[in-house]
């Protein structure tokens, strides 16, 4: 049963981290410190599955109130209209990789150095980071699909609405570099409002410098899946998000470069049903495929192993000498 | 003479500084406008080209802002569609090519909001420019003169050497966007402004620009052709390292240069 995987394990696979980032830690802490973003003392803490508060939750889509267990186990769906909530990182990965496997996360303690020194940012931080547990809002992982190695970033949209500054652009640019360096694959989770505003033109740059290292592992010959799940806007979409070999999508998600509301505010007039969901973007030809949230695994692991067969293909000679 | 923030975006923006097309004709010989994305459409937003740059063949792309009410309607105020960036990134596969150096001018306030393109795919087209422009194996030099907007200006900022004149902005958002979001009020764009660090100066004390471009006190249009003149020399000075180094190098560096932010 999905739902028990999930329950179930989803506590070991957090445990795993720990043993292993801490060991991660030390390894990271001995390269050189790059400019814009400090590695900040990782701490003692349990990284617990960061569940919703309270009991219950409501369904923004049919109104209900659903217990949050039932929810959880449910991988986040509304149980009465088929809703999708969002998921933080941690519970997106538990359902998508091996979980009794071996993972480890990468450059957990990468943080931003405010490079702008923004009013009231860096207490923000502090805030966010002690209420959610996380130093900044991606996870970036190598693990296992269907005992494949694979590099797997995910954003959490939980912390300030998923948005990328030098912390996230950071990881990223590390994890595609890995990749590449190893010959692996990358699937990258993309959920978030766009570049972070406070961190102003360096989280600007955060888009080319990304896009660069993934333009490398792409030159590589190495494989890049992106998946756009609610919401994915902004400088993520004008960068990695788009740049996937293949790029799937979580039904109903919206998908843009420009906000809704600041379309509307500049054009004056009311957008169109659907406008820049899922299945629009779909239609226009900006993704491959909408993949329902319980049949991503399977789908992933199947495109990975599509990709695996690297004796194909390569020579033209090779290629036409069936016999 | 000291400017505050707020002061550098609205001379940035004034109608009355010279605008891509102008920059083309003073700087280059022979300038060859070449149309279309060979997809969809022409978007004035963006002018593109071949020209000759003292006798080495160049191409030239720049975000064009109208030079009149009538003009800023056709060229859509410089805000580029998906087809703009497109135009753009086939006129330097092509330089590419024909191993002819890039010289990019940005002006603009961000890349077009509206249905069409997102229905075209403006998120998509910047991504590609970015990624595509890191891997190109010729020289790209860009030149911010007066707004550069968001991923709609860095589309055509992902370069070897970027400069900016002494007036312009270079920034995530306009100051306005980025109150409201902020500040959810976009009338604090001034407060904004202060916050940002999107003036040449900041943006060269952080090492994101390589320099900046010397204009009057009064903005460029008051003494354009010492701006020009100061403008040619990097480019001729810039074109002659590039095209002696070896393309390896060239790229290594060119990544290393956004790598480090």
């Amino acid at each position: 049963m999905l739902s028990n995987i999930f329950r179930g394990k989803q506590y070991a696979v957090s445990k795993k981290y720990n043993r292993q980032s801490l060991k991660d830690n030390i390894e990271e802490k001995k390269k050189s410190i790059k400019e814009n973003y400090v590695e900040i003392q990782y701490q003692e803490t349990e990284c617990k599955p960061n569940v919703p508060e309270g009991i219950v939750a409501k369904c923004a889509k049919c109104g209900k109130i659903i217990y949050n267990k039932l929810l959880i186990s449910n991988n986040k769906i509304c149980p009465e209209c088929g809703a999708y909530f969002k998921m933080t990182a941690i519970e997106r990965l538990s359902t998508i990789i091996d979980v009794d496997d071996l993972c480890i996360e990468y450059d957990k303690q990468v943080t931003t150095k405010d490079p702008l020194k923004f009013p009231g940012y860096k207490e923000k931080l502090l805030n966010l980071q002690k209420r959610t547990g996380l130093i900044d809002g991606i996870l970036v992982v190598k693990a296992k699909i269907k005992t494949n190695d694979i590099y797997i970033a995910v954003m959490d949209p939980v912390f300030l609405m998923g948005s990328m500054g030098t912390a996230i652009g950071e990881k990223l640019t590390r994890l595609f570099e890995r990749a590449t360096k190893e010959n692996l694959p990358v699937i990258v989770f993309c959920s978030s409002g766009g570049a972070r505003m406070q961190e102003g033109i360096f989280s600007l740059m955060q888009m080319a410098k990304v896009s660069g290292a993934l333009a490398r592992h792409s030159e590589a010959g190495l494989l890049y899946i992106s998946v756009l799940t609610d919401p994915t806007t902004g400088g993520v979409t004008a960068s990695f998000a788009m740049l996937g070999d293949i790029i799937l999508a979580e039904p109903k998600a919206l998908i843009g470069f420009a906000g809704p509301r600041v379309i509307q505010q500049t054009i004056g007039q009311k957008l169109p049903e659907g406008f820049q969901r899922s299945e629009f973007l779909l239609e226009h030809g900006f993704i491959d495929k909408i993949v329902a949230r319980n049949d991503m695994r399977e789908v992933l692991s199947k495109i990975i192993l599509l990709h695996q067969n690297k004796s194909q293909g390569g020579s033209k000679d090779e290629f036409y000498t069936m016999e | 003479m000291n400017f505050t923030p707020w002061n550098k975006v609205q001379i940035a923006r004034s109608p009355l500084r010279p605008t891509g097309l102008d920059y083309i004709e003073n700087l280059f010989d022979d300038f060859i406008e070449l149309h279309g994305d060979r997809r969809f459409s022409d978007d004035k937003a963006i002018v593109g080209g071949i020209a000759s740059f003292k006798g080495i063949p160049v191409t030239v792309i720049a975000q064009q802002k109208g030079r009149n009410t009538k003009d800023n309607i056709l060229r859509n105020f410089s805000m580029p569609h998906p087809e703009g960036y497109r135009k753009a990134l086939r006129l330097m596969k092509q330089a590419e090519k024909f191993k002819r150096p890039i010289i990019c001018f940005v002006d603009t306030p961000g890349a077009f909001c509206g249905i069409g393109a997102e229905e075209r795919g403006q998120g998509e087209a910047i991504a590609t420019n970015l990624a595509s422009m890191m891997l190109l194996k010729t020289p790209i030099l860009t030149f911010v003169i007066s707004e550069g907007g968001s991923g709609g200006a860095l589309a055509l900022g992902v370069a070897d050497r970027v400069y900016m004149l002494r007036h312009a902005i270079y920034s995530i958002l306009s100051p306005e966007g980025f109150a409201s979001i902020l500040y959810k009020d976009s009338s604090r764009a001034e407060e904004a402004a202060n916050d940002m660090k999107l003036t040449a100066q900041d943006l060269y004390k952080f090492g994101i620009i390589d320099g900046i471009i010397d204009e009057s006190d009064g903005g460029v249009q008051t003494n354009s052709l010492k701006t020009m003149r100061e403008i040619d020399m990097i480019i001729e000075k810039d074109l002659t390292s590039l095209i002696n180094e070896e393309t390896k190098d060239m790229l290594d560096k060119r990544y290393e240069r956004y790598r480090k932010i």
